[in-house]
């Protein structure tokens, strides 16, 4: 096997920022959903776990559907972003970003969730009455415990994005340079006879990505003291 | 300096009462599991919120229902030993110490972390985390913690019951250190009768009977009921 072609360089470079774009904007949004579950009593709590949920389960294929109804030129939050922010997800880069971020939203909320059920509420207290605040609470004990689950979840949420499939190519579909991301160009390369040296390669690369993001974090977590453990591995 | 504790609040099935003012060094709250002692204690630290009544320590109001008064745990300055230690297992001894610390006012800071560790003689655990230490050990650190956050009351949650006999006397000499040395009021749970007559000089039954019991003049402690 021969070094990476730029063709290919480009469509792992692609699929690394579309990973990194639909982690690190879903981080934040995730840990409250988690929060929310694991700590809070509300009508419809139920609801909202089943829908976090929902990715998980129903066909990606479905997920991308619902994407373009919602999302899509005509649809309401699609013509909403572009009126108001010249931002448009179909057949973008972003588009692809939003669909990743959709599909790695439950298995991010699964892990942040389990390790903010593992944080003993005691601990916050006893840091209530030494004088915290309740945000001061969260930010020294809350946030920094559960952050092996916060970390796990993100390295999960990184896996699941850089091997969407099937919403994102009936999202924004398969556009070179554009949404062409790594199983996509796999799927591309499949299509065409003669070009199992590059399915190989982006085959290689996929899986050596999605190790090192798990190793990376076994590390992190590892040096952490934390309530229980949450370890990816 | 006295203390009014007269708060009310309905747990499950049970009322939980209590209705005293003491200006005892150490008060005790004497009773059967369940009897509502620890609720007591919560309701006096702002981490449970009574249906009515007031809490006042030295004339400050801390919680009273008909002014509606209910100060926040982080404003109410009152220090609180549970029954396990509660160290944050994510930082240091050195940390956890300074936790409280670090958050209070400096005028209402009385002691320092040199005293303190001096006090309690803890200086060599500085650098060490929670989870190697003794249960005596961390129950110091504990009482440590609490101490440097510059409380006006303090709050005793069985502070003995996990640790094995010669720690027992140790953090109860410890415990007599702070009652006479330092000054500071106490509110104990135990249902330990030899504990509460060692330390105690203000008794409160809780359980059945609701009348307080102070001890008499030979200075033993005659509860109104016995275990």
């Amino acid at each position: 096997m021969t070094s990476l072609s730029p063709d290919e360089w480009q469509v792992i470079l692609l699929s690394l920022k579309v990973s990194l774009i639909a982690v690190g904007g879903t981080l934040p949004f995730a840990f409250a959903v988690a929060w929310l579950l694991a700590r809070v009593r509300f009508p419809g709590k139920l609801l909202l776990d089943a829908l976090v949920h929902l990715p998980l389960v129903i066909p990606p294929v479905v997920t991308g559907w619902l994407l373009l109804i919602v999302f899509g030129r005509t649809g309401p939050a699609g013509r909403f972003l572009e009126e108001n922010f010249g931002l448009t997800l179909m057949f973008r880069w972003t588009g692809a970003a939003l669909a990743a971020a959709v599909m790695a939203l439950p298995l991010m909320v699964r892990a942040m969730r389990l390790s903010i059920e593992a944080v003993d509420i005691r601990l916050e207290q006893a840091a209530r009455t030494l004088g915290a605040s309740r945000w001061h609470a969260f930010l020294t004990i809350a946030l920094p415990l559960s952050l092996p689950g916060v970390v796990a979840g993100a390295v999960l949420g990184f896996a699941r994005s850089l091997g969407e499939f099937g919403a994102t190519i009936s999202f924004v579909s398969n556009i070179p340079g554009e949404t062409r991301t790594i199983p996509l160009a796999i799927y591309a390369a499949l299509q065409v006879p003669g070009q199992e040296t590059i399915v190989a390669r982006l085959a290689l690369v996929s899986i050596l990505l999605s190790f090192i993001a798990l190793i990376a974090s076994e590390l992190i977590v590892r040096r952490r003291r934390a309530a229980g453990s949450f370890h990816v591995l | 300096m006295s203390f009014e504790l007269r708060a009310e609040k309905r747990l499950g099935g049970r009322v939980v009462t209590i209705d005293h003012v003491s200006d005892a060094r150490l008060l005790a709250l004497f009773g059967p599991s369940g009897a509502g002692k620890t609720s007591i204690l919560n309701m006096v630290a702002g981490l449970l919120r009574p249906e009515r009544g007031r809490i006042a320590i030295a004339g400050e109001t801390l919680f009273d229902s008909h002014r509606k008064i209910d100060l926040p745990p982080e404003r109410r300055r009152v220090g609180y030993i549970f029954q396990d230690d509660r160290l944050f297992p994510h930082k240091r001894v050195r940390a956890n110490l300074l936790y409280g610390h670090r958050l209070a006012e400096p005028a209402n800071r009385w002691i320092g972390l040199y005293e303190v560790t001096r006090f309690l003689g803890i200086a060599h655990l500085l650098d060490r985390w929670p989870d190697t230490l003794s249960g005596g050990e961390a129950q110091r650190v504990a009482i440590g913690r609490a101490l440097l956050a510059g409380p006006r009351l303090l709050l005793m949650d069985e502070p003995l019951s996990s640790l094995d006999a010669p720690r027992r006397s140790e953090i109860m000499t410890v415990i007599e250190r702070i009652r006479d040395e330092l000054r500071i009021p106490i509110v104990y749970v135990s249902h330990e009768q030899r504990e509460i007559a060692r330390l105690a000089d203000d008794v409160i039954a809780l359980g059945d009977a609701d009348t307080p019991t102070r001890p008499t003049d030979d200075g033993v402690i005659r509860p109104s009921y016995s275990l």
